[in-house]
């Protein structure tokens, strides 16, 4: 069990989010970084769906109550086991009664806790993701908070050799972790209503930079920048929206929307985030920028199906690696 | 109007059947979506109709987007067939004016109406559901007369609470949670429109027509206080 001593600043249970219901407005919630919950998930030995801990900024102060297994993966928020810092992207063993804390966020905004077994909570609509504006899924469906018992969910035969095995409480192999950068290049598809923009618009999407404002949550990062605006006001037929859009109101300042985005809007959207970047994205704070290029449909395609593979060869050596606790 | 593709990023696709609100595009969009989910592509993850458009998020893995839109075109041509469609009435129970429409005497101000009248007019009026969306089982409504129409308010409340009946310019409509909106709050139904526990977590769906019919608080206390009245 996982006692929270401290909640930090958002500590939300998340999994891949609550698929087959966007259709009666049921917002798809999940994880803000998929990449990085998913390797937490492998490193473990777990199965990619289950759920996570995701971590703002400022992190929870969480006491283990037995030996269990964890991974970090995502943004570096300095933790610590017991007061000494530990490394992420890599599984290790903490000790029962063991303390994890954060310190200073140093790289990204975003860490995963994965935990062998999954954080184990109640499915609703087939999800075990927060739904922080309905108040439901995920723990009690809000964010953890000081005096919360998270429980995880039963360890498979393999998971508990790993935990009998280990002496030292660090494995000696890591997967290669994620980069993040301090002003990215996000890869990003023209929008269905690109065209409807006026040319200087869709020439400063691509050229200048946009830093990310106050207002940003896991709904949406609001852009700041040159103010961009349509050859000619035009009212649009709401439509759906997808994680990754970028939508442009009235006020001129660009949306992305993120994985608590409503399910439709009626914003012209200039355009749409290549997936594998959505965690450059997620892992940006307040005062960051980023910088847009242009990349095809069929290359976006082709990067998400290579990122797959990517992911599949990971797993496939971390199953290898579990093999020898056997 | 003929079909047109275009893409939603790297995982979806927007099929668009009309440019306008209109029955015979909302039919469309509603037969295209079954007609879908009864198929189960292979590489179909999730589809979001809206007023004209049907969404489809597939997997890249499976079929990219040049393939998905063949098999789109494709089913395109199984529109016309007959596919039982349901159209289901759904009577909405409403207290309205007092603390649960505190903006009533508004609309019926900005409208040189009685408030009585306001509701007269809310409750005879010919109704359905264009789409489910914004909220989690949020229904576009149209048909309001034109006579109750009315403005959104200047600055928005933080919270109206869930299940509130409003009028924003000629749309009416209920909140299903608790949400921060420019509405003008007219009354409030004791029937929950989302229902998490539920297969289906939205009472109203695309198509439905609608019957708003008014209660007395009495009436709305005894529904709140017997919840599954609504079902029998």
């Amino acid at each position: 069990m996982l006692k929270i001593l401290k909640g930090g600043l958002q500590t939300s249970v998340q999994d891949l989010g609550r698929i087959g219901f966007q259709k009666y407005g049921v917002i798809a919630s999940g994880v803000m970084d998929p990449f990085a919950h998913r390797l937490a998930n492998l490193l473990v030995g777990n199965d990619e769906q289950l759920a996570t801990l995701e971590i703002s900024l400022v992190g929870p102060k969480i006491q283990f109550t037995e030996d269990t297994l964890i991974a970090l993966c995502g943004g570096d928020l300095s933790p610590q086991i017991n007061g000494s810092p530990i490394k992420t992207w890599r599984m290790l063993v903490v000790k029962k009664d063991s303390t994890l804390t954060f310190g200073e966020p140093r790289i990204g905004a975003r860490c995963y806790l994965a935990v062998a077994g999954g954080i184990q909570v109640e499915e609703v609509m087939g999800s075990r993701s927060t739904y922080l504006r309905a108040g439901i899924g995920g723990f009690k469906g809000r964010s953890l908070t000081k005096g919360d018992d998270i429980h995880n969910g039963e360890l498979t035969p393999i998971q508990l050799k790993a935990l009998e095995r280990s002496s030292d409480n660090e494995f000696d192999w890591l997967v290669p972790p994620a980069r993040y950068f301090e002003e990215p290049i996000i890869r990003m598809i023209k929008g269905k209503q690109f065209e409807l923009f006026n040319n200087t618009s869709k020439d400063q999407i691509f050229t200048e930079a946009f830093s990310v404002s106050g207002n940003s949550d896991r709904m949406g990062y609001r852009l700041e920048g040159p103010s961009l605006a349509l050859e000619e006001p035009t009212e649009l037929i709401s439509e759906a929206v997808a994680f990754g859009s970028v939508q442009v109101p009235i006020d001129g300042n660009p949306i992305i929307l993120m994985a608590d985005r409503q399910t439709t809007g009626g914003y012209p959207k200039i355009g749409q985030v290549a997936s594998v970047d959505l965690p450059l994205i997620a892992q940006l704070k307040q005062g960051q920028s980023l910088r847009f290029k242009e990349i095809s449909l069929a290359d976006a395609q082709q990067r998400y199906i290579e990122q797959e593979q990517h992911i599949r060869e990971i797993k496939a050596s971390i199953q290898l690696k579990q093999e020898e606790w056997k | 109007m003929k079909a047109s593709f275009s893409p939603l990023g790297d995982q979806a696709i927007v099929v668009e059947l009309g440019n306008k609100i209109d029955e015979e595009t909302e039919q469309q969009v509603r037969k295209l979506s079954v007609l879908l989910e009864n198929r189960q592509p292979e590489w179909l993850i999730e589809v979001i109709p809206a007023f004209v458009t049907v969404s489809v998020f597939y997997d890249p893995c499976i079929a990219t987007y040049d393939v998905v839109k063949m098999e789109m075109k494709e089913l395109l041509n199984h529109l016309g067939e007959d596919l039982p469609t349901q159209s289901r009435t759904i009577e909405i129970p409403v207290c309205y004016g007092g603390e649960f429409g505190p903006d009533l005497e508004f609309v019926a101000q900005h409208n040189n109406l009685t408030t009585r009248e306001v509701i007269d007019i809310h409750t005879s009026g010919d109704y359905s559901v264009h789409m489910i969306g914004f909220a989690p089982g949020f229904p576009f409504i149209g048909g309001m007369s034109e006579k109750i129409a009315a403005p959104r308010r200047d600055s928005p409340r933080l919270r109206i609470p869930e299940r509130t009946v409003g009028i924003a310019g000629n749309q009416t409509g209920a909140y299903p949670i608790e949400t921060p909106g420019g509405w003008q709050l007219i009354g409030r139904t004791p029937i929950r429109l989302f229902r998490p526990e539920d297969d289906i977590p939205s009472l109203l769906q695309a198509g439905d027509k609608i019957i708003f019919k008014e209660i007395s608080e009495k009436e709305y206390h005894a529904w709140e206080d017997e919840p599954n009245a609504e079902n029998t």
